[in-house]
């Protein structure tokens, strides 16, 4: 691809873009969300059109109109939002819009003929017939790689493809990605994990607003390189500040609490007065369902809360938000805001008795002004506090998210992935943040599933697996290979 | 323009497009009913203090259970069951404030007695009020879909009114107490009270069921755009989750939507029986929560959830009142009228999603193909 130009109403998205694969080759393209990955990925799999600039294919100059035209081209796209149907079955999805058909029935013994190599190229070790609703989400994104590859794909595309795999998941992936660049497939790997792109990278191609920022090759490809590329400047890595005003006698505790998915193991620990405690653990390890049942939106099945050692009442988010104790939940759009409303509405969502009379009208004085404070505190760029937040990119949005429970009185603060989907200028900022607010007495639990994070910005970490907390380490314990030990299962003292 | 003005017209566009469509019907219809002459449009059959008198009362009537339902579609429901539940009110109502010796020979017209006309009003209230929180209960706590709860509703209710009046149409009985006092509040003007029945003159003429329908509109108006329930209403019906992970009770305030829309069904049923003056079981109220969901959604309801105002859901009524109408000046047959306004509904709609910029592109576009 060379000189590619794209403008969107309102944004120049692409600027002279350059960029190209050889064959059996991974590139990753790293870049700050709003860097013009997507976009260029999208022009290549013929979702956009360029407005200037040419793309060959073998040597050929092509014009990629459509997705289908990109699939004869042997372009293969592979998206972060799964495009997979979770009501049909693995051959049914494979080959969907292609079937195999006599007299217009769908021949489902030849489906799974052909399905089943790809599979076994994947390392999948399913039937074509089973449903995809049963299926990890790991699998379903290797069944839309077998998608791909059944369109003979000579280059895929894959946007995120981690981002909501387990760590288990990720390697078996960058092993699978291994596999088909050694079959000679092109592969192009779009990824905010720089550790995963420097296992599987053999060259770097960054974007910078929409430009061309530079190129890595293999034995330049580390982490500070990268993000000096990204950033436009070497980013110092939040690490190491540890909580200088942790109060063992005060914070958050929990005993013998029990979740839906787990109901026959019990949980407990505690979380001191201006301390990050990290939450690892492999994806389904329960992490998410501890956060969410001690703040109540899980059924209560047992156990107990305290805060600064008084036993709060549970059983519903209400209980909970009243005694102090916030989430903010893993997906921001589902959970987290509703976000055709305002930045001011979800500011105030869950304080909206504060900001009424006794007759129940809410005064939109006091509401908007709270809103305006929080939007100068937590300096979330937004237009105005009339802005929908649907409008505000993901890091503005997880601020939003906070602004509403820093409106009230935070005790502890329940962080479930918290940088997920955000770039990383945006991630430093909400580093920042909860160490602020760690300074000022609040507990902190923060579950993530990025190694790095979890390393860098805990005070100790607690590491779950099939929900257990099989340990809690110290700082000085704080490896990688520690956390895997105990993610997968190992206890503490072997 | 000022941002504010401009920020105003944008928040309710949907209202005041809606609103320029009404009053394009008024003078559509004031022009085709005129006798002759431009100075003759304020003179139009449209615009005869009878016929004004007459839509007024339609328009206070289902404009009354029209919020009730506008509400539930903001919270991302439905409710179906309005139109059988006016025609199983009606007929519980009337058998209230008859004698049982005028009643038809049906097991419920035995039973129920006859009570003072005010308890009459407050037990049918009473009754519809808790087949909303029957229905409430079932959609928002045991979390069963609105639209199969309601079509129940929609089937039984009308299976019983039929039922308790053995399928007889019920009169409202010259027997009945205070039938003078009832007329008054079902189907009188505010000249009744003013002037003992003597006024004359436009305000004179506003019938009771219009007054209804101002106070419910202010009413559920400041509770639904003012107060904090209000703002709960659009989130859970907007996103139920999120509003449920701010601590939000959110199968209480979806219940509640339902137990909204049993009161006005209720309060419009009492009127409209007494003004219809009999009910008869099979077809009294039959297609009301159609119209209920047509005028919510021409008045800017969206049946995703999330979306709406009272405001809009008066004018969305006023809309449909007026085409039928209409369609009744104009002489066309009175069959046609659903058909006519099912088109203008549609056209309505149809220009507000996409508007008058879609058009002009598909007009581009053949131009473009055309060469």
């Amino acid at each position: 691809m060379r000189g590619i130009n794209k403008t969107f109403p309102g944004v120049k998205a692409l600027t002279s873009v350059n960029f190209e694969i050889s064959k059996g080759e991974v590139v990753a393209l790293i870049g700050e969300n709003g860097a013009g990955k997507s976009t260029l990925m999208n022009i290549l799999g013929g979702v956009h059109q360029p407005d200037s600039g040419e793309i060959k294919v073998n040597n050929k100059i092509v014009t990629i109109k459509s997705v289908s035209q990109a699939d004869s081209l042997g372009i293969g796209f592979v998206h972060q939002e799964l495009n997979i149907l979770d009501n049909l079955d693995v051959g049914a999805n494979v080959y969907l819009g292609r079937e195999p058909r006599k007299l217009g029935i769908i021949q489902k013994n030849i489906i799974a003929e052909k399905t089943n190599p790809f599979l076994k190229v994947l390392g999948l070790d399913i039937s074509p017939d089973t449903p995809v609703a049963k299926l990890s989400i790991g699998q379903q994104q290797l069944v839309e790689i077998a998608k791909a590859l059944s369109k003979e794909a000579k280059i895929i595309i894959m946007d995120e493809p981690t981002s909501s795999l387990t760590l288990s998941e990720t390697d078996k992936l960058l092993n699978v990605i291994s596999d088909l660049r050694d079959k000679g497939i092109s592969i192009i790997y779009i990824s905010h994990r720089l550790g995963e792109v420097s296992v599987c990278a053999d060259r770097v191609v960054a974007l910078r607003d929409g430009e061309n920022a530079g190129l890595l090759a293999k034995d330049e490809i580390t982490h500070n390189s990268m993000v000096s590329l990204m950033v436009g400047r070497e980013l110092e890595r939040t690490t190491n500040t540890n909580g200088s005003k942790i109060d063992q006698t005060k914070g958050f505790e929990t005993k013998d609490i029990i979740t839906s998915t787990y109901p026959n193991k019990k949980v407990s620990f505690k979380v001191s007065s201006g301390e990050i405690l990290g939450m690892a653990g492999l994806v389904g390890a329960g992490r998410s369902e501890v956060a969410q049942t001690i703040f109540g939106v899980d059924p209560n099945l047992g156990g107990l809360v305290y805060i600064d050692g008084k036993k709060i009442k549970r059983g519903s988010a209400k209980a909970s938000i009243n005694a102090g104790i916030y989430l903010a939940p893993e997906d921001r759009k589902r959970t987290g805001l509703i976000t055709q409303f305002d930045v001011s509405m979800n500011v105030s969502l869950a304080s909206l008795e504060n900001h009424s009379n006794g007759l129940g009208i809410i005064n939109n004085e006091s509401e908007k002004t709270t809103a305006n404070e929080q939007i100068k505190k937590l300096n979330i760029k937004t237009p105005s506090a009339e802005t929908p937040v649907i409008n505000l990119s993901g890091g503005n949005q997880q601020k939003v998210v906070l602004g509403k429970w820093l409106s009230m009185n935070p005790k502890l603060i329940i962080f479930d992935e918290p940088t997920r989907g955000i770039d990383v200028g945006a991630k430093a900022e909400i580093y920042k943040l909860m160490r602020r607010l760690a300074d000022r007495g609040v507990a902190i639990l923060m579950i993530s599933s990025d190694m790095e994070e979890v390393l860098g910005i805990s005070d100790r970490i607690a590491v779950m697996h099939e929900g257990n907390i099989t340990g809690i380490l110290d700082r000085e314990e704080f490896t990688e290979e520690n956390i895997m030990h105990l993610a997968v299962g190992g206890s503490s003292e072997s | 323009m000022n941002n504010s003005k401009l920020g105003f017209i944008n928040k309710n566009r949907r209202e005041l497009g809606m609103f320029g469509l009404l009053i394009a019907l008024i003078v559509i219809t004031s022009w085709g009913t005129r006798e002759s002459g431009v100075q003759a449009l304020f003179e139009s059959k449209f615009l005869s203090a009878d016929n004004l008198k007459n839509i007024s009362r339609e328009i206070g009537i289902y404009g009354i259970f029209s919020i009730g339902v506008g509400i539930v579609i903001i919270t991302a429901g439905i409710d179906l069951s309005v139109g059988s539940l006016m025609a199983l009110l009606g007929v519980v109502f009337l058998y209230f404030v008859t004698p049982p010796d005028t009643r038809p020979d049906s097991f419920l017209a035995k039973v129920i007695p006859e009570i003072p006309w005010f308890a009459a009003i407050l037990l049918t209230l009473l009754i519809g009020t808790a087949i909303g929180v029957f229905q409430g209960l079932l959609v928002g706590k045991l979390k069963l879909q609105a639209f199969i709860v309601t079509l129940c509703g929609l089937l039984s209710y009308r299976g019983l009114a039929r039922f308790s009046a053995d399928d007889t149409s019920i009169n409202i009985s010259d027997s009945s107490q205070n039938l003078e006092f009832l007329r008054f509040l079902g189907e009188g003007s505010l000249s009744d009270v003013l002037s003992n029945g003597n006024g004359s003159g436009f305000l004179h003429s506003v019938p009771m069921s219009f007054i209804y329908l101002i106070c419910f509109a202010i009413f559920f108006g400041v509770l639904l755009h003012k107060s904090v329930f209000g703002r709960y209403i659009f989130a859970a019906g907007r996103n139920e989750l999120a509003t449920k992970y701010s601590g939000i009770n959110t199968n209480i305030v979806i219940a509640c939507a339902y137990v909204i829309a049993g009161f006005c069904t209720a309060f419009a049923a009492i009127p409209f029986c007494i003004y219809t003056g009999s009910v008869q079981p099979a077809t009294h109220g039959a297609f009301f929560e159609l119209y209920a969901i047509a005028a919510a959604v021409l008045g800017g309801c969206s049946l995703r959830g999330g979306e709406g105002s009272i405001i809009g859901i008066l004018i969305g009524t006023a809309i449909l009142i007026v085409l039928r109408n209409m369609v009744n000046l104009f002489g066309y047959p009175t069959p046609l009228s659903d058909a006519i306004t099912g088109g203008v509904i549609f056209v309505g709609v149809m220009l507000d999603q996409h508007g008058v910029s879609s058009i002009k592109k598909i007009f581009a576009k053949r131009r473009v193909t055309g060469n």
